[in-house]
């Protein structure tokens, strides 16, 4: 049953992998494409144009398949630690390691506070985990072993392959575009007169609006997909099968999700990755955006469900999710 | 005529054989790939008791002199670790019994080391007591995934239609590593 669920997990994230990656060179060529008649409305150019974008769209898929986790874990200012620097989470990291069966992935921590955790990289043999120093303080060894349990079985699903390729192609390719609108704007107001030009750039400012507006439901849909129930789940059953131990992985739970401190480097592309989503600002929480977690409540019942406990009380529930950016309801 | 419909019943005869063939070869090395996994945790669960065998004496001397009136829970520890250590090479089942014989006299090592406070001060037992839960976690761990592994491969031996080559060529299902009844409880050998 267990291995069942595992491999069709691999399998889809693999698939999804390639299919975000073709679909990212396929948009970059439409673009070009669009761009190459909106600017010259000359056939060989072009052509040039869109064998350009391919290009990029090839090297910037490449690029974050073999790089990706890099530039991640770059921008959450992980640090990698060495074993004698952190003996005790090292100690954890290897055990669970064991007990899925993969290699040791590398080992980060993040100087901050706010307690959190999210694994990155390619595949197994090539996964890195970042925790926070937060995290580190507040938890028990119980505690420490679920959450790096649930990191360790997004390693082993291959969660984090098709999760990094979601926050660094979709990041690039949202900003590529957000830079193409502005420059085919700028162009467009400044030097209208000249040669009739402005009205191709118009044009073709015109058309990647109107992708843009394309894109963003795709985008959004992406993003959940990335992080849908189903992998927040999962995940937690996995650790629990690997720690045989429900309660150490509830309590960690309870506490990032009740902890008020918003963790600084979490941004956009990378809100996904978390183990508990990182966003708590207030304005944030009442725009309800990012539904892109399991309702915290939810996964902590379950967990008692396994170990034989009744539900949390409705006030537990209701401080939980009061702290929840989108009241708990989840996703849709 | 007659002709026409032989070839087509030759060749698709060909291609039958050639298909099972290649269902064959497939399921051989997909046996052979399990085989290998459970060797593999096999060789991890080694590791580990190795480790643990390696990290014992230590801890025998670094509170041997705190600890002079406890001096047969030591021998005890020491011995079971002899035990152990020469069970590793009769199999299995015979390591199985031996290495839960050390587990149970070092929990009750470190009971034991809870009624001097002096070793909780030390750091060098402190680190001793930290790489030996992490050894224990890791030999159950190591276990766990030794006996799922062994699972998956023992199912697949034995499921149609594995079995008709599983026993042409020896692949015969493996021994799970049974722990001992208590052990099904996380070991505790922690002192707060």
């Amino acid at each position: 049953m267990a291995t069942e669920t595992f491999f069709t997990q691999q399998a889809a994230n693999r698939r999804l992998s390639w299919l975000l990656m073709l679909s990212v060179v396929a948009l970059l060529a439409a673009l070009g494409l669009a761009m190459g008649f909106g600017l010259t409305a000359d056939p060989v150019a072009s052509v040039a144009i869109t064998g350009g974008a391919v290009a990029l769209g090839t090297l910037l898929a490449l690029g974050s398949y073999y790089r990706g986790d890099e530039l991640v874990l770059a921008a959450s200012r992980a640090r990698e630690v060495t074993r004698e620097e952190q003996p005790r989470l090292w100690n954890v990291v290897e055990e669970l390691a064991i007990a899925a069966g993969i290699p040791v992935p590398r080992v980060h921590l993040i100087d901050d506070t706010a307690p959190n955790a999210f694994a990155t990289g390619r595949d197994p043999e090539h996964a890195s985990i970042a925790i926070t120093t937060g995290l580190l303080e507040k938890l028990d060894r119980d505690g420490l072993a679920g959450v790096i349990g649930h990191e360790l079985s997004h390693v082993r699903n291959f969660d984090i392959r098709f999760a990094l390729l979601v926050g660094v192609l979709v990041g690039s390719i949202a900003l590529l575009a957000d830079m193409f609108l502005r420059y085919a704007f700028w162009f467009g107001g400044g030097r209208g007169g000249r040669r009739g030009g402005g009205g191709g750039l118009q044009a073709l400012a015109g058309v990647l609006a109107i992708l843009l507006a394309l894109m963003a439901p795709i985008v959004a849909r992406l993003v959940q997909l990335a992080v849908s129930r189903q992998r927040e789940y999962l995940a937690d059953a996995t650790a629990v099968e690997l720690t045989r131990n429900p309660a150490g992985l509830e309590r960690a739970l309870a506490i990032i999700a009740g902890d008020r401190e918003v963790l600084e480097v979490a941004n956009r592309a990378t809100n996904h990755l978390y183990i508990v989503n990182p966003v708590k600002k207030v304005e944030e929480r009442s725009r309800g955006l990012f539904s892109t977690h399991p309702p915290i409540v939810d996964r902590i019942n379950r967990l008692r469900a396994l170990r034989g406990a009744s539900p949390l009380s409705s006030s537990e529930s209701s401080a939980l999710r009061a702290l929840e950016p989108d009241g708990g309801r989840g996703g849709p | 005529m007659g002709s026409t419909a032989v070839l087509v019943i030759l060749i698709a005869l060909v291609v039958l054989i050639a298909l099972v063939v290649i269902a064959g070869i497939a399921l051989y090395n997909s046996l052979i790939r399990l085989r290998l996994r459970v060797d593999e945790a096999w060789s991890q669960i080694d590791v580990q008791l190795k480790r643990r065998h390696d990290l014992i004496p230590n801890l025998v001397n670094a509170v041997r002199g705190y600890m002079e009136f406890e001096q047969e829970t030591l021998t005890a520890v020491t011995n079971a670790r002899a035990n152990a250590v020469s069970a590793g090479a009769a199999g299995p089942a015979a390591a199985a019994a031996a290495e839960n014989a050390l587990t149970a006299t070092l929990r009750s090592l470190f009971a034991v080391v809870e009624n001097y406070p002096q070793l909780r001060a030390n750091e060098n037992v402190m680190s001793l007591q930290e790489e030996l839960t992490t050894t224990e976690n890791r030999i159950a761990f190591a276990r766990q995934h030794y006996n799922a592994t062994t699972r998956d491969y023992n199912t697949s031996v034995a499921s149609f239609p594995n079995v008709i080559l599983a026993r042409q060529f020896g692949f015969t299902a493996r021994d799970f590593f049974d722990a001992e009844p208590e052990a099904a409880a996380v070991p505790e050998v922690r002192l707060r």
